[in-house]
């Protein structure tokens, strides 16, 4: 006969790691199936750790955590062809104890994390890929594996199985996933000793830098690239929605490579040596692409579900925050001496309606809907601010009030001043 | 500077264990990349180069290189040609860092 849990997790990431976490710490009987060789053998991230999420499930997570550089300072670059206009914010705020955001290394992170799981008591087997839900009429009792008598049943099934969630999908829960809705991400690291990140940088004792690009990069595609610092390596990657991908029929790596040579990004990796070229979607619909989040002995958590803030780069603390939710729902549930069923489980939506996970995704709900729309957010507007400084600085005996003059020539040249004012207006609502 | 640059040199650097002889993702019916789609989108949007144009409008898939992304599932809109799974538990690529 085969063997029965509290609760099975599909996944172990950031999400599947909460839920699994939380529900071993309440003792219940958890069994976490992970396809990859170890946790984070097939994930990838940027990858920015918020503490906070972490904070709330594991309070004394800096003590062993594989951690990077604290964030101290972050660049905003708008990218023309061969210069950017950006800001910088960097604050000794952010250098104190204990620190708000880290960089971190998934693969690295992620075996750390399921270390905790199971000091918790939740039972890992990686290796092994779920093939499908068990299901007895309409409800979800169980998985199947690719390992022989694979069949597992359980109370409740938790899918933090990430973005493309295979079982998801073949269940009905959720439709294939629309290319408007993802980003794909391609990214490399770049090794190089320790004082030359921190001296490129201008940084010391642990502290990093993130940047955050737009603008040519993305060669007019709806998308960002990033460049963060790590211990003794830097990440840099850019990603953009597959729906752009297509319709401009451009190589992601091509993409990468150019961005690459970009003057001001070029010098950052001189004499980097790269170690690994990942590639990974992003979840990027937000609210309006949410799938149904729960039912008859089924969750679904983390970017299974769609929870990442494109705007904010905020992906594995939602997953964090959605999978202890969703544990702590199930945990109530199993308490009263009640069945999973899709009304009991309920309660996790209203909770995330509660928390900041809903409520931010709510608020930039209109967004990814206005830069579709509105691509010159991603092409004229970085072109036009580049040209504006680079007449305003530049010096050649022309004074600046017919500078000026010029400058907003070339802007309502490119967009009527209309255009203008009613984007400004579309994303101070957004923002709102 | 020239930028060009193959993918080869990029996927030299990951780890990998392939399933030898059992392909995680197979094009449902090869007629249809070949005749009915113009676009051939997974030729150029797959991150791993894993789909090439043949010369006579076939698509030759090799999946050793593959990053599991699901891009090439998702972009295939029209057709929805691709048969898409994740390797078995233990196989495929394996991030040192992710
Ligand atoms: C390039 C990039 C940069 C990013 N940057 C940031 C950032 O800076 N900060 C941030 O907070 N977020 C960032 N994100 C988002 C963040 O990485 C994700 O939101 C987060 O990883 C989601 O966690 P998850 O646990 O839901 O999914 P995942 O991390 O994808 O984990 C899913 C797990 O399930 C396993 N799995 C899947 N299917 C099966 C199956 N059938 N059987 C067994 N196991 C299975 C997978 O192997 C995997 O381990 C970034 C993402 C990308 C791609
Ligand atoms: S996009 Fe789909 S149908 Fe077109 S060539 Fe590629 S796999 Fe075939
Ligand atoms: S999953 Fe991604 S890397 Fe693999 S073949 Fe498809 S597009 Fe290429």
């Amino acid at each position: 006969m085969a063997e029965k849990f509290d609760a099975i997790v599909v996944g172990a990431g950031p999400s599947g790691n909460a839920a699994a976490y939380t529900l071993a710490k309440s003792g219940l009987k958890v069994l976490q199936i992970e396809r990859g060789e170890y946790p984070g053998s097939k994930n990838v991230q940027g990858a920015i750790l918020y503490a906070d999420a972490l904070e709330r499930i594991i309070p004394d997570f800096r003590d062993d955590a594989p951690l990077e550089r604290h964030i101290i300072e972050q660049r905003m670059w708008v990218l023309d062809d061969d210069s950017f206009v950006g800001t910088h914010y960097r604050s000794d705020g952010f250098n104190k104890p204990p620190y708000n955001r880290y960089t971190i290394i998934r693969a690295q992170f992620d075996k750390w994390f399921s270390g905790k799981v199971q000091q918790a008591g939740a039972l890992l087997i990686c290796e092994t890929t779920v093939t499908d839900l068990l299901m007895d009429g309409p409800r979800v009792v169980g998985v199947r594996t690719d390992r022989e008598g694979g069949s597992i049943y359980a109370d409740v099934v938790i899918l933090a199985d990430g973005v493309n969630s295979v079982l998801a999908r073949k269940a009905g829960f959720r439709p294939e996933l629309d290319p408007g809705d993802v980003a794909l991400a391609v990214k490399e690291i770049h090794f190089m000793p320790e004082e030359v990140v921190e001296s490129r940088f201008n940084v010391a004792d642990g502290a990093g830098v993130v940047i955050e690009m737009f603008g040519k990069i993305t060669q007019g595609m709806m998308g960002t690239g990033f460049l963060y610092t790590n211990k003794d390596s830097i990440t840099v990657g850019v990603g953009c929605m597959l729906s752009d991908f297509k319709a401009q029929q451009c190589s992601p790596y091509k993409l990468l490579e150019e961005m690459k040579a970009h003057p001001s990004i070029r010098p950052l990796l001189e004499g980097g040596e790269m170690k690994e070229y990942c590639a990974h979607l992003i979840p990027e619909g937000g609210y309006k692409a949410m799938p149904q989040l729960y039912g008859e002995g089924w969750m679904i958590v983390g970017d299974s579900g769609m929870f990442v803030n494109a705007v904010h780069r905020e992906g594995s603390n939602l997953a964090m925050t959605t999978g202890r939710i969703a544990a702590e729902t199930v945990i109530e549930v199993l308490a009263a001496g009640k069945a999973c069923t899709a009304g009991n489980l309920s309660r996790y939506r209203a909770k995330l309606d509660d928390s900041f996970v809903m409520k931010d995704l709510k608020k930039y709900r209109e967004l990814p809907g206005i830069f579709h729309r509105n691509p010159q957010f991603f092409t004229d507007y970085p072109e036009l601010l580049n040209r504006a400084a680079h007449t305003m600085l530049k010096v050649d005996g022309i004074d600046k009030k017919t500078k000026e003059r010029e400058i907003r020539r070339t802007f309502t040249r490119k967009r009527s001043l209309f255009g203008l004012m009613g984007d400004a207006f579309k994303l101070w609502r957004a923002f709102e | 500077m020239s930028t060009a640059i193959k993918i080869e040199e990029k996927l030299f650097q990951n780890r990998y264990r392939v399933d030898a002889g059992r392909p995680h993702i197979a094009i449902k019916d090869p007629d249809v990349c070949a005749h009915q789609c113009k676009s051939q989108q997974c030729t150029v949007c797959c991150p791993a180069g894993c789909y090439t144009a043949e010369g006579n409008g076939a698509i030759a898939l090799i999946t050793d290189g593959c990053l599991e992304c699901g891009t090439c599932r998702v972009i295939c809109t029209e057709h929805r040609n691709v048969a898409w799974e994740y390797p078995r538990g233990g196989y495929g690529i394996l991030f040192k860092f992710g």
